[in-house]
């Protein structure tokens, strides 16, 4: 704080953002809810109108795979939560990650990601991608110097997510970004278990900024979304390595997207030539539907994050439980770094171990009541999933075993329901997976 | 582009056309510790109708060689270097913030080679707040978001950007940022702090003058702006409502549109 009253900046703070940014009433009819615009196309003023739109000569909108009115308010929203200058909402996590790589990559060009992902976006990275000629080494999450030495010249970027999925092991985040930007190439990091109320990537390095909106930022489990989100730091001409960004490129009539806009290139380009090509466009309903989870975002992440920490309390004690992964357990092997990356919450996403394997597994699924089996996460009401047979189930056993996965891990996303509900949930599902047991010793 | 003006490298924007010393220059000068960049909503119109746009970074900033001018009166004259410079006798300058200082200083010192004068967020004098002007001048990037918060007008802080998915004050403060606070911002609300001369710089503009002012700038309110733009004979003034210091992106479409008008009566396009 100053101690000379008024020379602190009155720019409005995280709460606030979460439910006025990026939408301005009086130029809406004054409405005071964000509208709908469920259209597909808007009015040209005249000719003149409609070409300096297509010329990006001015601001606006001339088609919703583009752009929309609704959908450009939660991207103005999500890109002041995570300190980023701009962002390109999708229709899903995914297509956000495929936007990304697409716009940052051309074919023969290569990429080193965290191995400790998604079971989809591991996928992507390992079947998919290569068929557009863009190549994938895979790091373990906490070797960070790995990543610096899986850095070849076609490199064009480090990908990870910062918690990751299923096992909760954390990338060092800042020392991973000093070895992406001293090989001249951005961090792109997917945030999705934090949200922007945990942790802000941006502000620890990253240049792009990924989340699936379907979980924690939207919470009601209700509508697939996701975005990329600029930091605007990223320096595209300080070398050769991006021509489309750096060069007039003929992908969009000779524009050079670095020269003409700078920080908020990378979403201009994704937008231009990646939304008008591929077109994984956010429908409008889904946007405002995000839109009314984000305005309670920090409040539900305080309640998921309190009924994490008493679950890790609870299963810990339990005799059912072979072990338990969540940054907040002292001896996780990332529990230091976990408290400089994630100072308000670790999150609410718990791995454990069940004794008895995967019959046990399986059984506790079968038996909880309240909890949700399914494959989603970051939802208000508490999931489980067994990824071994569910989200990571297209995986081999030696691909298994390089991301981190167990037969008898169970995957637990802790709601906002009563603490003792859940836990008496999970006393059920405890007692059938025992049976299995009983019987066999017998 | 990049050109040389006394022996250094400048960047400046062509609005995404080439070059083209047959149609009519027009010259945009960026505020305190900015880029060309802010003037994207601007540029590539006219680039796209029939003139030769230069939106400049200014010595030491965004991308341009060379360190930041010191004074108002360096700058004014760099601007008319600039001018001979790309091989043009005259040409139509564009200024906002600081950049108005700049340019009316350098229609000034160059009456016939100026032919149209647009300022947005102009005033005669700019003087600084003083923590301000240090915490610049020390490098504090709360020198920036201070900037930021006093530059968006109340509708601004929201946002709304008119390019979809841009969110204005954290580009505004990333584009601050592209170099040492101290040799930008620093240097330039030092000049700003110390030049005197605009009100008698404005009573020798003869040209056609416009001035763009918003209802909800802090940084050189409506009046400041009126008291400069009345003692430019013939001067017009437009006036936007719920709109603050950086008009020029908060309310780009009706920025554009009255410079259109202005500049394409005033200044044609072949």
């Amino acid at each position: 704080m100053s101690d000379k009253k008024g020379m602190d900046p009155k720019t409005y703070k995280f709460d606030t953002l979460s439910l006025h940014a990026g939408y301005q009433p009086h130029k809406n009819a004054g409405s005071r809810q964000v509208p709908i615009y469920q259209t597909t196309s808007y009015l040209f003023d005249d000719v003149d109108h409609a070409a300096a739109l297509f010329n990006l000569e001015r601001g606006g909108h001339i088609y919703s795979r583009i752009s929309n009115p609704t959908v450009a308010v939660l991207e103005e929203r999500v890109a002041s939560l995570e300190g980023g200058t701009a962002a390109l909402a999708t229709s899903s996590g995914m297509s956000a990650i495929f936007l990304a790589v697409m716009t940052l990559c051309e074919a023969g060009d290569h990429l080193v990601v965290s191995s400790q992902l998604y079971g989809g976006t591991v996928n992507l990275f390992r079947l998919t991608l290569p068929k557009f000629g863009i190549k994938t080494t895979f790091v373990k999450p906490r070797d960070t110097e790995g990543f610096k030495k899986a850095i070849q010249k076609n490199t064009k970027g480090i990908f990870g997510e910062l918690v990751g999925n299923p096992g909760n092991e954390i990338m060092n985040m800042p020392e991973i970004a000093k070895i992406a930007h001293d090989a001249g190439i951005p961090l792109m990091v997917d945030a999705t278990y934090q949200t922007p109320y945990l942790c802000k990537p941006i502000e620890h390095g990253a240049d792009i900024v990924i989340h699936s909106l379907t979980k924690w930022m939207a919470g009601h489990g209700s509508s697939m979304a996701g975005i990329i989100v600029e930091g605007g730091k990223f320096d595209w001409m300080q070398n050769d390595k991006f021509p489309t960004m750096t060069q007039p490129y003929e992908g969009y009539h000779g524009l050079s997207f670095a020269e003409e806009f700078g920080p908020t290139a990378f979403t201009m380009k994704a937008r231009a030539e990646g939304m008008r090509d591929f077109g994984p466009c956010l429908s409008p309903q889904n946007a405002w539907n995000v839109l009314q989870g984000i305005e309670t975002l920090s409040v539900r992440m305080k309640k998921h994050c309190e009924n994490a920490e008493k679950m890790v309390e609870y299963l810990l004690g339990h005799d059912s439980v072979a072990w338990v992964s969540h940054p907040s357990v002292p001896d996780h092997p990332d529990h230091d770094l976990a408290s400089k990356l994630l100072p308000n919450g670790k999150g609410s996403m718990i791995a454990f171990g069940i004794k008895g394997g995967k019959a046990a597994g399986e059984a506790f699924i079968n038996n909880v009541k309240l909890a949700s089996h399914l494959a989603n996460v970051g939802d208000t009401r508490t999931l489980v999933i067994h990824p071994a047979s569910a989200t990571h189930s297209q995986m081999d056993e030696a691909t298994l075993k390089f991301a981190g996965l167990s037969h008898d891990m169970i995957r637990l996303s802790v709601g906002i329901e009563d603490i003792d509900d859940i836990k008496n949930d999970f006393e059920n599902g405890f007692r059938a997976a025992r049976k299995p047991r009983l019987v066999s010793n017998q | 582009m990049k050109f040389q003006v006394n022996n250094n490298e400048v960047y400046a924007s062509t609005g995404g056309r080439p070059f083209d010393k047959n149609k009519p220059l027009i010259i945009f000068v960026h505020g305190s510790g900015l880029t060309h960049m802010t003037w994207v909503l601007q540029t590539r119109y006219f680039a796209f109708h029939g003139y030769s746009v230069l939106a400049l970074d200014m010595p030491g900033h965004g991308l341009s060689g060379g360190e930041s001018l010191k004074s108002i009166e360096d700058m004014a004259d760099w601007v008319s270097d600039v001018i001979d410079a790309v091989g043009y006798k005259e040409a139509s300058l564009v200024g906002h913030s600081q950049g108005c200082l700049v340019t009316v200083e350098c229609t000034a010192r160059n009456p016939d080679k100026i032919k149209t004068l647009s300022l947005m967020g102009g005033a005669g004098a700019i003087p600084m707040n003083p923590e301000l002007l240090s915490l610049a001048e020390n490098n504090d990037p709360k020198a920036v978001e201070l900037m930021m918060d006093w530059a968006h007008g109340p509708a601004g802080h929201f946002g709304g950007h008119p390019v979809p998915g841009l969110y204005h004050i954290n580009t505004g403060s990333m584009l601050a940022k592209t170099r040492t606070i101290k040799n930008t911002l620093g240097v330039d609300f030092r000049a700003c702090d110390n030049y005197k001369n605009g009100f008698e710089a404005a009573k020798q503009i003869k040209i056609p003058t416009l001035s763009i002012l918003a209802t909800d700038d802090k940084m050189c309110p409506v009046k400041e702006g009126k008291k400069l733009a009345n003692l430019i004979e013939g001067s017009q003034i437009d006036i936007i409502d719920n709109c603050g210091h950086m008009m020029l992106l908060e309310e780009a479409d009706r920025v554009l549109n009255v410079l259109k008008k202005f500049i394409t009566t005033n200044y044609p396009a072949n």
